[in-house]
């Protein structure tokens, strides 16, 4: 504080008392203590530029990412017009690679929103009813994690054939298992709270007291762990497309431009080079973001 | 101690039952047939091979034959191999993947270990920030890249390692695809390592021992370690899947005849018999590294009793 004298009715004295009474939430902290790890800060700029590059980007390339050109085949990069070089049938890697980071992102996102409402909701209501319910749910998570997982989603993708919206859905209901244990945890120690005591007197039923009370204050792991699964999923549908059962061509994914890369490497080594980068420094930004999140949110060691 | 070992095997019953339902069904329910080959084959033929298979009945009937096999141990023949039994297949390949798998859990227990400790040890100081940053990169660099690129530069750049095939198990073949399966794990392990040598040296216990005045070698080696690997043990189970998981990119890209290959062409054509053998294989192996994992943890912490 600043030593004033605070006399009774001093303009400095009701400024100062306006600004103590506003206080500072868990949030305004928690942001504070963001943005001052330079490696969070640094993922975020860096996410922040590659997702723009993946919107707009595609739009301002030469070439589309599946236009053939048959005269420049194998272009290095920097020749033709072409950035980064072209690929063994003359496209564009700089398009390509754009196209494959905008789906990859798109894949992240779209899972994790599928794996975060059934794993909140699944783990919400397990841990707000608990006793018996709370006992079987938790069970079939127990049960479900000791699945080899992987398995699945291949017998998944090689029955219904791999369509994009499936892969969504099968990462999406592969990634939620964690989610549930997080956010039920979060709920039996929310559950006894005054305040959920009180939303109870005051006559809401469960569902309601669920949606308004508890989902809200579980938030903060919530979005720790998000961060931590977007780069999880990214990295599973990459898996998928590098077996080749992801993303099918001419649509590129991160995963199919390596596997490819991977296939032509001793011919042109920049198709491997650079989408292996951008996949490399689009994980570790959402790595550096979800541990600067967890110890902004969650400062155990403080 | 019986008791609790009885209560995990009643709760891994039905889970390996589930999984073989479900693979069964999901299997099932692909479009295509084991037997669509370059060649159409007659209505007559295709209803003959059917029949053979058993695949003529009732996909229900299909279901409990299978089943009662499974229970007998024996995993049917392959549908594509002609000649041999998914069991004979199995143990054909599980070799290499085995090989393969232990050679990384062991190198990466071993090496995560040791960087684990020693950055808690060095907490804040530049040894922990490169373990550190070596964990983050391990997390962030796939197998699907790390494998390709070391292909590139060790084996046909720089012709130090061959780059691909088993050759019968031959050392220089082996140590590429080790690292790549290794790496990954080092990275997780030692920053479990870490974490829980962090908190364990900040205990009760371990001042004790320090006022005691016990060298700092023997409170690392005899009191903080053995509380400091505990999550390690949990890690078990996830490793293993870990590794499964990777094992399937790494023996498709330095071609290695292992169960993993085996596995992704099989499910393509249609091969029931063989992708249900392998599902149920590493269902069971993954099954049964928990309830180790549960078993150890047991032992090494006091705190967890068994009931």
């Amino acid at each position: 504080m600043t030593g004033t004298i605070l006399t009774p009715g001093s303009r400095v004295g009701a400024e100062t008392m306006e600004k103590a009474a506003r206080g500072r939430s868990l949030w305004d902290d928690a942001r504070r203590r963001l943005l001052r790890n330079k490696a969070a800060v640094g993922g975020m700029i860096v996410l922040g530029l590659l997702v723009l590059a993946a919107i707009i980007g595609p739009y301002f390339t030469p070439y589309a990412y599946d236009q053939i050109n048959k005269d420049h085949v194998w272009a290095p990069p920097l020749t033709q017009g072409h950035l980064l070089g072209a690929d063994s049938l003359g496209r564009d890697l700089l398009a390509r690679l754009l196209t494959g980071l905008r789906v990859s992102l798109a894949i992240g996102l779209v899972a994790t929103t599928v794996s975060l409402i059934i794993g909140v909701a699944w783990g919400a209501i397990a841990g707000y009813l608990g006793g018996r319910i709370d006992e079987i749910m938790m069970r079939v998570v127990d049960v479900l994690y000791s699945l080899p997982f992987i398995f699945f989603v291949i017998l998944l993708m090689v029955t219904f054939g791999s369509n994009i919206i499936l892969i969504f859905v099968a990462i999406g209901a592969v990634e939620w298992l964690t989610m549930s244990r997080i956010v039920r945890g979060q709920t039996l120690s929310l559950k006894h709270k005054e305040f959920v005591e009180a939303a109870r007197a005051a006559g809401l039923g469960d569902g309601g007291i669920i949606a308004k009370h508890i989902i809200p204050n579980l938030l903060g792991p919530v979005v720790v762990y998000v961060t931590l699964t977007i780069p999880a999923v990214i990295l599973a549908e990459s898996f998928l497309s590098f077996l080749g059962l992801g993303v099918q061509p001419p649509m590129a994914s991160l995963g199919t431009l390596i596997a490819n890369g991977a296939q032509d490497m001793e011919l042109a080594w920049w198709l491997l080079v650079f989408p292996s980068l951008t996949m490399v420094v689009t994980l570790m930004s959402f790595n550096f973001i979800g541990d600067g999140l967890r110890d902004a949110i969650d400062p155990k060691d403080r | 101690m019986l008791r609790f070992i009885g209560r995990r095997l009643l709760i891994a019953i039905p889970t390996l039952f589930l999984v073989i339902t479900v693979a069964f069904f999901m299997m099932r329910a692909a479009p295509g047939s084991p037997f669509d080959g370059d060649r159409k084959l007659s209505p007559e033929i295709e209803a003959n091979v059917m029949a053979k298979y058993g695949m003529d009945r009732p996909l229900h009937e299909q279901y409990g034959a299978y089943l009662a096999g499974v229970v007998q141990g024996d995993l049917g023949p392959s549908l594509k191999y002609k000649d041999k039994t998914v069991l004979q297949i199995l143990q054909e390949n599980y070799r290499v993947s085995l090989t393969l798998g232990l050679s990384a859990i062991i190198l990466a227990t071993v090496i995560g270990v040791s960087l684990g400790v020693l950055a808690a040890l060095r907490q804040n100081q530049t040894t922990d920030y490169v373990v550190m940053t070596i964990a983050i990169l391990g997390v962030c660099i796939p197998t699907f890249v790390t494998a390709p690129v070391l292909v590139l530069v060790i084996a046909s750049k720089l012709g130090w390692l061959p780059s691909a095939g088993w050759n019968g198990g031959a050392l220089p073949n082996l140590i590429l695809p080790i690292v790549v399966l290794t790496l990954p794990q080092v990275a997780i392990i030692s920053r479990l390592t870490r974490a829980g040598m962090v908190e364990v040296l900040r205990s009760n216990y371990i001042r004790t021992a320090r006022a005691k005045g016990l060298p700092e070698n023997r409170i690392v080696r005899r009191h903080a370690l053995r509380a400091a690997i505990l999550p390690l043990v949990s890690y078990l189970g996830p490793a293993a899947a870990g590794l499964i998981t990777g094992s399937l990119v790494v023996e498709k890209i330095f071609n290695l005849p292992g169960l993993g290959k085996f596995f992704v062409i099989s499910a393509l054509q249609r091969d029931y018999t063989v992708v249900m053998g392998m599902v149920i294989f590493y269902a069971a192996l993954i099954l049964i590294l928990n309830l180790i994992a549960d078993l150890l943890h047991a032992v090494l912490d006091p705190r967890v009793r068994l009931s």
